[in-house]
This record gives C-alpha cells, structure tokens and sequence, in this order.
C-alpha cells in the first residue's frame, strides 16, 4: 500500500511540475507533511541537501522520502513515478516535433521563445551569482554583504579557466569547473 | 549490437550529465549543451535552444526532459528511456545511500566546504549557458528587446518573491514571434 501511494503521489507532483525542480518543493512539502511522512525541520535540512548534490532536485526529494518510507523499493518506486510522465509528455512532443519544426507558424513562435529562454537563463544566472557572492542569509534575515572566500573561489575559477584555455588550447569543461571549485571550497573554507 | 553500443553511450553520457548537475535544471544546460552539441554535435543549436524551452514548459525536471528527447531523437523510444535511465541514476545512488547515513553526513565539514565551492561554480554555469544562447541570438532588435525584457521580468519576480510561472514567459515569447515575425526562417540562436 505505502508503495503504490509513494508511487501516485509522486507521479502527480511529477504530472504537475512546470520548470523544474523549485516549482515542486511546496508540492512536495505539503503532500509529505500532511501524510505525515516527515517532519518540517528534517525536509527543510533535506532540501538542502538536494540543492547541494547532483541530480535534478525532484529526482532527490522522491527519492530521499521514498527510501525513509520504504527502502529501496520505497525510494524505486517513489522515483520512478515523479520521473514517468516527464518521460511519457517528452516522449510524444519529440514523436510530434519532428515534422512540426518545419512548419513556418512553429519557425515564427520559436523565434520568439529563444530570446525568452536566453533572457530567464541569463537572469537565474546572475540571480545566482548576486545570492552566493554578495547576500549572506543568517539571523534577522538577509543582509547584503560580500563573501570575501566566495569571491576569492569566483577570481581562481576565472584564473584557472583562463591558464586551461590558454594553456590547452581547449574549454574548461564543466565537469572540470565543478570539480575544481569543491577543490577551491574545500582550501576556502576549511583552513 | 551497433543498436546496443548506440544505447549504452546515450545511457553514459547522460550518467555523467546527472552526475554533474548540482542546483537544479539551469546549472545542467551548461553541461548539455557541451556534451550534446559542442562535443558530440547529436542536435543542432537551433534545436537545443528549443529543447530547452520545451524542457521548462512541460512538466517534470528539466535534466528528464532534455534526456528523454536527445534519446527519443537519437534512437526512438528505447534511446529516450535509456537517456532518462541515464540522468537519474547517479541522483537515486547517491541520494539512497545519504539517506541511509543522513545524520552524520551533514556532520561532515569538508562535504559542506566543498558544496560552498560548488555554488559558486554553479553560478559560473547558468551565466555561461545564457550568455552563449544571448550571444547567437540574431542581432537584431525583436530578439534583443524580447531578450532583455525577459531578463528583467525575471530579476523582478526573483526580488520581489511573486509566484509566476515562467511557463507563461515562454508562451509570451511565442505569441510575439506569431506577432513580430512572420515568416521567419531557421537562423541564427542556438547553442555555442
């Protein structure tokens, strides 16, 4: 019973989830505090948690509630329903794509939604960057100040991506990026 | 068997893509774009612009969706179910095996130090992602106007904390292109 409820609940916040993973989290909260599956303080730490590791923030959350549930087959089975009907709707729009991209009316509305997508990327980009470099979240709110140690992780990525391209004539991939600023967190903060 | 290696490389790119997407969908468009358009060159940068937005108005994560429809356009139905196999496996290891020792890995400075590190690489990616699709862009004032409008439009229900869906900026860009451009052909934007 816990699994195929684990199952529908999470096929539903899956079902309506609209751009990405934010928009899901009172969803989720409020379906997993009102079945009692946890508590608000231990969600609000596991959110965290899921902001931090990889992996789509959705694909975290069902797992972690699935598996404090019911183990494994709790954390499968919760898993698997929040990811089915992304896979079922994308699966129809690219069977259905594939000729309507030629379609002149489709070219028009395109031309139109790349600019938006490039803009939102941009704008959650430096929303981003402002919230980790400059607004420091502690008590009575937040404040606007500099981290200076995040800044200093922020120049040694621009440096070290430089030297790479110049030296290796090739991009910084991100997996590089990634690595080498856990490496820069890890020096930053630990000594 | 050249069907099964086909199926096998979409499932490892997409392990290595969830494996490295930290804080949410946007950081991971970055990475796409490097592994499916720049290195492998699976889907043009027209398309992979449109996928994206796709992505952010249909439901579910982002990373499935891209995964799901890079597979699909690769191999059918099998390459969208590998693909999407391949994006949340990393995730579902490793969120399993934390929640089984949740405490004390919380407990744990250096995890924490080295995730401070992270965000700001993650900061560093989602610019870098919207400054290349920016960049394409044809230089032109439609697309830069509708650009920078929804940028700021973006910025300004961040700040002020509305609740907006960005499934409705999306729609708005498409009935401006009905509007302002037709008969417009399949050039420039994209990816790179």
């Amino acid at each position: 019973m816990t699994l195929l409820e684990l199952f529908s609940v999470f096929f539903k916040i899956g079902l309506f989830t609209f751009g990405g993973g934010y928009a899901m989290l009172p969803l989720i909260r409020q379906e997993a505090l009102s079945r009692g599956w946890m508590d608000e303080q231990t969600l609000v730490r596991f959110i965290g948690v899921c902001e931090s590791t990889p992996g789509p923030i959705a694909v975290n959350m069902a797992t972690f509630v699935g598996s404090t549930q019911a183990g494994l087959a709790g954390a499968a089975c919760a898993t698997l329903g929040v990811v089915l009907p992304a896979l079922l709707v994308m699966l129809l729009i690219a069977a259905a794509l594939k000729g309507f991209r030629e379609n002149t009316l489709v070219r028009s509305a395109m031309s139109g939604i790349r600019p938006v997508v490039a803009g939102m990327i941009l704008a959650a980009g430096l929303w981003t960057a402002v919230r980790c470099l400059l607004l420091q979240a502690g008590e009575g709110g937040v404040t606007l100040r500099p981290d200076m140690r995040q800044v200093g992780i922020a120049l040694a990525l621009c440096a070290g991506g430089l030297i790479w391209r110049r030296g290796l004539k090739k991009p910084f991939s991100p997996v590089l990026l990634i690595l080498f600023s856990a490496v820069c967190g890890i020096v930053a903060y630990g000594f | 068997m050249r069907r099964c290696r086909r199926l096998l490389e979409l499932f490892g790119v997409f392990f290595k893509i969830g494996l490295f997407t930290f804080g949410g969908g946007y950081a991971m468009i970055s990475l796409i774009g490097h592994e499916i358009g720049e290195r492998r060159r699976w889907i043009s940068p027209d398309e992979l612009t449109e996928v994206f937005a796709i992505a952010e108005s249909t439901p579910g994560p982002i990373a499935v969706n891209c995964a799901t429809y890079v597979g699909y356009r690769r191999e059918g139905v099998a390459g969208g179910v590998w693909a999407t196999l391949g994006v949340v496996m990393p995730s579902f290891i490793i969120i399993y095996a934390i929640s089984l020792f949740f405490e004390r890995f919380m407990a744990l400075s250096v995890v924490a130090n080295a995730f401070r590190g992270i965000q700001v690489a993650v900061a560093f990616l989602i610019l870098r992602a919207g400054l290349r699709l920016a960049v394409r862009l044809p230089r032109r004032g439609f697309e830069l106007g509708v650009c920078v409008a929804a940028a700021l439009l973006v910025l300004a229900i961040d700040a002020l904390g509305w609740r907006f869906s960005t499934v409705w900026l999306i729609l708005c860009g498409g009935v401006a292109g009905l509007l302002f451009r037709r008969g417009a052909k399949g050039e420039g934007g994209g990816w790179r």
